[in-house]
C-alpha cells in the first residue's frame, strides 16, 4: 500500500494533478471564506455555469480555451455586479435565470459545433488527471496572483464584509473592493474547471470554509484551516480516484463533504 | 471672544439642505452645526428623515440642494444603529476593533477600557449581550480618534439603567476628548441630561434648542404627545403648524 502510494505520487501526471489541486485549494480557503461570509454561493454557481458558455465561445472562435473562459467569466462577473445594483430586481431569481440559461446555452452551442469532439463530462465534472503543463501553469499563476491581491486587501475586504457602511466611513472604497473580490472569484473559477468541473466548483470554494468554521476563532484562522481542509480533500480525492476507479472531481467533493460532516458532528468541535 | 472660539470649533455646518427620494421630500431646508465638545441630539418620529440627515453628515449621501462645510481633515467616528452579525464568521471583539484599520493593540485596549469592556477583548462578537454590543460599537467608533462622533440610536436594546450609564459615558467622552457628538434618539427624556442641543426633526426642523426648552415646545408636544413630557411643567407658547400622521404640515396659522 505504502509502496503503491509512493509510486502513485511520483507519477508525472499525478504530480501535475496534485500541484494543480493544492494550488487551488490554497486560494480557495480564503476566497471561499468570503463567499461564505457574504452569502455569495449562488453568485459563484452562476459564474461557474457561465464558464461553460465561455468554452463554447472559445471553441467557436478558435481562440485559446483557457483565455476565453477567463474573459467570459470576468465579463459575467462584471455584468452580475452591475445587475445586482439595480433596485427592484430580485438577485436570487436573476442569478437562477442566468446560471441555468448560460449553462444550457453552453451545452447547446457545444453540441452544435460538431466539427470538434468535446468531452462535455470533463467540463462538467472536471478532468484533473488529464491536466497539461500549460493548464498547471495557468492555475499556479492565477493562484499566486489571487493570493497576493487578497493579502494586500485582506483587512479592507474583511471590514467591508462585516459592515460596508462603517468601512466606507473609515475610508475604505467598498465598491472597488467588491469588484476586486468578484473578479478574483471569477479568475479562480475559470481556472478550476479542469480540477472539479463547472458543476462542482462552488463546493470546492464553500465546503472547506464551512467545515473550518467550528475550528476557528478568527477570520484568518478560518481561511487557513479551510485551505488545509481543501488540500486534504484534494489528496483524498486523488487517492480514491486511483484505488476505487471513480472520477476525481466528484471524489474530491465527496472527501470535502465527509470532512465537513465529521467536523460538524464531532462532539465538542462546534460551539452552540 | 467666545463667538470666535466657537466659529473655529465648528466641525460641520449644514445650510438649508434638502433631499428627496423618488419625488418624496424627506428633508427640507435643514440647518445644522456641530461644534467641538457639544452634543446635539436628533429626535423625531419614524420616517422623519433622521437617518437620511445622518447619512448626509457622514458623506454617504449627497443632498439635492444646500451647502455642507466640513472642517478640513475631519475625522468621523460612526456607530451604526445595528450590525448584522454574520454567525459564519468567527470574529473577536479585539479583531472587530482592529478592522478600523488600527493595528496598534494599545489603542484598541484604551478604547475598550474607556467603555469599561476590556474584559470582553477576546470574546467572540456573537457571544456578547445586546448592551455590551452597543459599547463595542461605540468603542469602534472611537478608534479613529474622531473629531466628530455620529451615533445612531446608541442605547438601542440597552436596559434603562444601562442607558443612563451609556449616555453618561458619551458625555464624558465628549468632554474628555473634546469631540462633537451628533446622535439620534427616540426618546428625549433619556438623553436630556447628556445633550446640549436638541433638534426635533420631522422632514423639516420643527423646533430646536436646549432640551428643557424643546420638551416644552408645542411642536415637540404635537409630535410626541403631551404624555411624553408629563413630568415636565408645560408652558404654552407659539404654535405655528401641525402635522398629520405622515408628518406633513396640515395647516399653519400665525396668531
Amino acid at each position: 500500500m505504502i509502496d503503491s502510494l509512493l509510486q502513485l505520487f511520483t507519477t508525472d501526471f499525478v504530480l501535475y494533478a496534485l500541484a494543480a489541486g493544492l494550488s487551488l485549494a490554497l486560494v480557495a480557503g480564503p476566497l471561499g471564506s468570503f463567499i461564505v461570509w457574504r452569502r455569495m454561493s449562488y453568485f459563484g454557481d452562476t459564474l461557474a455555469h457561465s464558464a461553460l458558455l465561455g468554452i463554447a465561445i472559445g471553441l467557436l472562435t478558435n481562440s485559446n480555451p483557457q483565455l476565453s473562459i477567463i474573459v467570459s467569466c470576468l465579463f459575467f462577473a462584471v455584468i452580475l455586479t452591475l445587475l445586482e445594483r439595480r433596485p427592484g430586481v430580485s438577485t436570487d431569481t436573476l442569478l437562477g435565470i442566468l446560471a441555468h440559461s448560460s449553462l444550457a446555452l453552453g451545452v447547446v452551442v457545444l453540441a452544435l459545433s460538431d466539427s470538434i469532439r468535446v468531452n462535455l463530462e470533463a467540463y462538467l465534472f472536471g478532468a484533473l488527471l488529464t491536466i497539461s503543463s500549460v493548464d498547471l501553469l495557468w492555475i499556479i499563476a492565477v493562484a499566486v496572483f489571487v493570493s497576493i491581491v487578497l493579502y494586500r486587501f485582506w483587512n479592507e475586504i474583511l471590514s467591508a464584509t462585516v459592515h460596508a457602511e462603517l468601512a466606507a466611513i473609515e475610508g475604505v472604497n467598498v465598491r472597488r473592493l467588491n469588484l476586486i473580490l468578484v473578479l478574483l472569484i471569477a479568475l479562480v473559477i475559470s481556472v478550476s474547471m479542469k480540477v472539479v468541473g463547472v458543476l462542482l466548483i462552488t463546493s470546492l470554494l464553500i465546503i472547506p470554509p464551512a467545515a473550518a468554521r467550528g475550528l476557528a476563532q478568527s477570520p484568518e484562522q478560518m481561511a487557513m484551516k479551510a485551505s488545509a481542509i481543501g488540500s486534504i480533500s484534494i489528496v483524498f480525492g486523488l487517492v480514491a480516484a486511483f484505488y476505487l476507479d471513480v472520477p476525481v472531481g466528484p471524489a474530491i467533493v465527496v472527501a470535502a463533504s465527509a470532512i465537513f460532516l465529521l467536523l460538524h458532528f464531532y462532539p465538542g468541535s462546534q460551539k452552540s | 471672544m467666545q463667538a470666535t472660539a466657537s466659529e473655529n470649533n465648528v466641525l460641520i455646518a449644514i445650510k438649508s439642505i434638502s433631499k428627496s427620494f423618488a419625488g418624496r421630500k424627506v428633508l427640507e431646508n435643514i440647518d445644522l452645526a456641530i461644534t467641538r465638545g457639544r452634543i446635539v441630539t436628533l429626535i423625531g418620529p419614524n420616517g422623519a428623515g433622521k437617518t437620511t440627515l445622518v447619512r448626509i453628515v457622514l458623506g454617504l449621501l449627497q443632498p439635492d440642494g444646500g451647502e455642507i462645510q466640513r472642517q478640513a481633515a475631519l475625522r468621523i467616528g460612526y456607530m451604526p444603529q445595528k450590525i448584522q452579525l454574520e454567525s459564519t464568521m468567527p470574529l473577536s471583539v479585539f479583531r472587530f476593533l482592529q478592522l478600523s484599520g488600527c493595528r496598534d493593540e494599545s489603542l484598541v485596549e484604551a478604547s475598550l477600557d474607556l467603555l469599561r469592556i476590556l474584559h470582553l477583548k477576546q470574546r467572540q462578537l456573537v457571544d456578547v449581550s445586546g448592551g455590551e454590543l452597543q459599547r463595542v460599537l461605540l468603542a469602534r467608533a472611537l478608534m479613529p480618534s474622531p473629531d466628530l462622533l455620529v451615533l445612531d440610536e446608541p442605547a438601542q436594546g440597552v436596559d434603562l439603567a444601562g442607558q443612563a450609564e451609556l449616555y453618561e459615558l458619551i458625555s464624558e467622552i465628549s468632554n474628555s476628548r473634546g469631540c462633537g457628538v451628533l446622535m439620534i434618539s427616540h426618546d428625549l427624556h433619556l438623553v436630556m441630561s447628556a445633550t446640549d442641543e436638541v433638534i426635533c426633526l420631522n422632514q423639516h426642523i420643527c423646533c430646536h434648542g436646549k432640551p428643557e426648552h424643546v420638551s416644552n415646545d408645542p411642536a415637540y408636544l404635537d409630535l410626541f404627545g403631551t404624555r411624553a413630557s408629563q413630568n415636565i411643567a408645560v408652558y404654552t407658547h407659539h404654535h405655528n403648524h401641525e402635522h398629520d400622521l405622515t408628518g406633513k404640515v396640515t395647516h399653519s396659522h400665525d396668531d
